[in-house]
């Protein structure tokens, strides 16, 4: 335990507990074991995102967001993806 | 008709024997009709735990491939006339067994007991699937730490993926001296991440070690923290709802000082 964490704890700020690191590096590990997805993998689907919804719109990639997000035994992809520029759609609607 | 449990990990060494001695002991202890099952092959212990090595005579393939009848080979325990083990094969390979046969195993153990306790092996291969295959319910062991929860969170998904849902978790070897510093996950953190019902928290307790060294369950020991701990394990698997144990420490002269100058 270093000096800054001991005084941290006396202070009551538990949060750089080795519990607390433990039980958020283990909430990341799961949530890739739940969804059997790596974090290459995710990289690739992110690319793919990017290549398919450019077909359609103009967006900001530096900005975009893909993750995975856990809630219970459930894991949701998760995608915050800001639009720059709509294309223009000219066909008829029927 | 009696149940079939089965007591899984994942990961290894975290307490699925003394939980299955324990537990089949308490369970004998309360009146039911209790069969210890081993299907640990090639690493058998639950008769050293049980006290029972020297009775030895057939093992669990004997019975599967047909060598012996399932009344030969149980082992009749040294203190209780209703409580039996079924010792794993030391010799022979893990797929002696396969998942039907051990089917049909459970369904003869069912007739026979009010309850059949199966100690699984370590892993998610043939011989977890083995343990598993003929089981009612399904118990969980971790303890707190990342590696074993991990690996507590895959079995889940597998028995869930096998008909086996809803597993209840036992929580072992909790120091409440490192949760009290921040230094162990606790029964909540544990709780929250896997989220599956609770059975128990055993603390890790020295007369574990001695009581296995002298081949009598702790859960027989009056005077042992573990031992009351698998006691009231063994009433929640009854149905019985049992308050949990407190593990609390009184508070330290450091907490004390804490509180006075009002940081806690
Ligand atoms: N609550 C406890 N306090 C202290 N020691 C414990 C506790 N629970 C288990 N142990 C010890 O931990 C070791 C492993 O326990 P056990 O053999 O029950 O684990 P296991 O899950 O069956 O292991 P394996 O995967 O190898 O079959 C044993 O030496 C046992 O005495
Ligand atoms: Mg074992």
């Amino acid at each position: 335990m270093s000096l800054l964490e001991f005084i941290n704890r006396m202070l009551g700020k538990e949060n750089t507990s080795s519990k607390n690191i433990a039980k958020e590096r283990l909430r990341l590990v799961l949530v890739h074991d739940r969804a059997s997805i790596s974090p290459q993998m995710l990289n690739k689907l992110k690319e793919d995102l990017i290549r398919v919804i450019s077909n359609y719109m103009d967006i900001d990639e530096s900005c975009m967001e893909v993750n995975l997000s856990q809630d219970d035994r459930e894991v949701a992809l998760v995608a915050s993806i800001p639009i720059t520029r709509m294309k223009r759609d000219y066909s008829v609607r029927s | 008709m009696g149940e079939v449990i089965v007591v899984t990990s994942g990961k290894g060494g975290v307490g699925k024997t003394t939980t299955t001695a324990n537990l089949g002991t308490g369970l004998a202890s309360a009146g039911q009709k209790v069969v210890l099952v081993d299907t640990d092959i090639g690493l058998r212990n639950l008769d050293v735990v049980m006290g029972l090595e020297n009775r030895i005579v057939y093992d669990i393939v004997d019975v599967t491939s047909g060598n012996c009848r399932l009344r030969q080979a149980l082992i009749k325990d040294k203190r209780f006339e209703n409580l039996y083990l079924l010792p794993a094969a030391q010799t022979k390979d893990k797929t002696a067994v396969s998942p039907e046969q051990m089917k049909v195993l459970s369904d003869e153990l069912r007739t026979d007991f009010d309850y059949a306790i199966i100690d699984c092996p370590a892993g998610i291969e043939q011989g977890f699937k083995n343990a598993i295959a003929g089981a009612d319910r399904a118990v969980v062991v971790t303890t707190p730490e990342m590696s074993a929860v991990r690996d507590a969170d895959r079995i889940i998904g597998l028995l869930e993926a096998s008909e086996l849902s809803n597993p209840r978790l036992i929580i072992n070897r909790i120091r409440p001296l490192m949760v009290k510093h921040g230094d162990m996950m606790d029964m909540a953190d544990i709780l929250d991440i896997l989220a599956i019902e609770l059975l128990g928290v055993v603390p890790e307790d020295e007369s574990i070690i001695v009581s296995t060294n002298k081949g009598e369950p702790a859960v027989l020991d009056r005077g042992s923290k573990a031992g009351e701990a698998y006691r009231r394990i063994t009433r929640r698997i009854r149905g019985e709802q049992v308050a949990l144990m407190n593990l609390d420490i009184p508070d330290g002269l450091m907490n004390k000082f804490k509180k006075l100058l009002g940081l806690h």
